[in-house]
This record gives C-alpha cells, sequence and structure tokens, in this order.
C-alpha cells in the first residue's frame, strides 16, 4: 500500500512555529507599537531613536523576521481550516493558495523591509 | 421490486449550517482563538509600516503614529491586543495538554506546565519593553 506524500505537516509545523512566536512575543510589541507610542505615553520622536538604533542590528533584524514572518504562517493555516469549518472546502485549492501565498508574500515584504532599514 | 433501482443506496447527509459555532459557547470560543490569527496577522501589517516608515524620516515614522492614534485604530488594536492575549492563554492551556513533560519519569502536571509558559511569557515581555526602553 502506498500512501500519497502529503505537505501538511510542512506547514502545520510552521503553522506551529508560528503560534509560539506569537504567543510569547506578539502582546507586548502590540501594547510598544500601536498602543502605547501612538498614544503618546512614548513620544514618537523617542520610539523613531529607538526603533532605528535597533533595527540597524543584523541580530534585531532576524528577531524581526521570525516575530513577524512566521505569524503569518501560524495565520494561514488557522485560517485556511477556518473558511474549511465555514463551509468551504469545496474552495479548497484557491484558499490554500490564498492563504499560503498570502504568508509568503508577507515574509517577502517583510525580508524586503528589514533588508531596506 | 423495481428492477432500476441501484445497488448502493442514496445516503442523506445533513448539511452543516455555517453558523454551526454560534450554537454553543464552546463552539464560538473555539471560532474566537481561529479568529484571534487574522487580528494578529494585521498588527504585524501595520507593524511592517512602522517599520517601513524608518526609512523615510521622523516624520513620516510621527505620521503614521499619529494617525494610529486615532480612536477607530486605538479601539481596534485593543480588540486585537485582547485577541492576541486569548491566543497566548489558549497557547499555554493547549500545549500543556498536547505535549506531556516528564520529569525524572514523572509527568508533570499540566496546570504546572501552562504556569511555566506564562511565566516564561512574562519576563519575555519585560525583556521586550526593557530593551526597547533603554535602546
Amino acid at each position: 500500500m502506498t500512501t500519497r506524500k502529503s505537505s501538511e505537516p510542512f506547514w502545520w509545523g510552521l503553522f506551529s512555529a508560528g503560534g509560539v512566536v506569537a504567543a510569547f512575543l506578539v502582546p507586548m510589541h502590540l501594547f510598544l507599537h500601536s498602543i502605547a507610542v501612538p498614544l503618546g505615553w512614548i513620544s514618537a520622536e523617542v520610539a523613531y531613536a529607538k526603533m532605528q538604533a535597533l533595527v540597524g542590528h543584523p541580530v534585531i533584524k532576524i528577531y524581526l523576521f521570525v516575530l513577524i514572518a512566521l505569524p503569518f504562517y501560524h495565520w494561514a493555516h488557522r485560517f485556511r481550516f477556518t473558511l474549511y469549518d465555514l463551509g468551504l472546502k469545496s474552495l479548497r485549492t484557491p484558499i490554500a493558495i490564498l492563504c499560503y501565498g498570502g504568508a509568503v508574500l508577507g515574509t517577502v515584504a517583510t525580508v524586503w523591509i528589514l533588508l531596506r532599514v | 421490486m423495481n428492477a432500476s433501482t441501484s445497488a448502493t443506496p442514496k445516503l442523506y447527509h445533513p448539511k452543516m449550517p455555517a453558523t454551526w459555532w454560534l450554537k454553543h459557547p464552546a463552539y464560538f470560543l473555539f471560532m474566537m482563538r481561529e479568529l484571534s490569527s487574522v487580528f494578529i496577522a494585521l498588527f504585524l501589517v501595520v507593524f511592517l509600516i512602522q517599520i517601513y516608515q524608518l526609512t523615510r524620516g521622523p516624520e513620516a515614522y510621527a505620521a503614521v503614529m499619529r494617525r494610529l492614534g486615532s480612536p477607530g485604530w486605538i479601539s481596534f488594536h485593543v480588540v486585537a491586543l485582547l485577541f492576541a492575549l486569548y491566543h497566548s492563554l489558549t497557547w499555554f492551556t493547549l500545549t500543556s495538554k498536547v505535549q506531556v513533560v516528564r520529569v525524572r519519569g514523572k509527568e508533570v502536571p499540566p496546570s504546572l506546565v501552562t504556569g511555566a509558559n506564562i511565566g516564561v511569557w512574562l519576563v519575555l515581555s519585560l525583556v521586550i519593553l526593557v530593551v526597547f526602553l533603554v535602546a
């Protein structure tokens, strides 16, 4: 008996890694950059200076890449199965392409931006 | 007996309504957990846009931050933060259920594993805050 090889475990692995990164790191970054700074608890000038100082380091770039790109794969895999659960299983091929393709696009954008800052 | 009946009878497959998850609190919470991934991804897109502003100078960065200070954006991000926190707590609870941790042959109670994860999360959050503030 031969079983068809599936790419499922690969995407699940990325989903899992993205979930860990999102769980441990996202809340504080969300609070800092999207609540504290916009509300002025940390001034934008100060935040700009700190971010500029930080993103120059290759280690920080790698950290930001992991922080941003991996949860895209977490979303992709989770959203794909959520759409199935909402009754769209018949569209499974376009859904898979949109979800994982979206995550790949997000990854490319992340790399491009991090290489430019 | 009708000679034209097929050998296998057609089975009735009841259609699951798309609103099945509204029928029970546990199903609703499950769907909220799935939805958390959307909010996390959306925040990370916003964060990427903020980082991109670093190439455009302090005025551009400040302008984006002013926009994000609007009531609409703050409301969105508060909701996103709640979803992110929900993701974190459900993730830590789930991993302790899924991964059995053994110390010297004895199984560590899941609540302890969850608690340890939460502890690590709090420490990492503090590290992120401190690294940012002292940069």
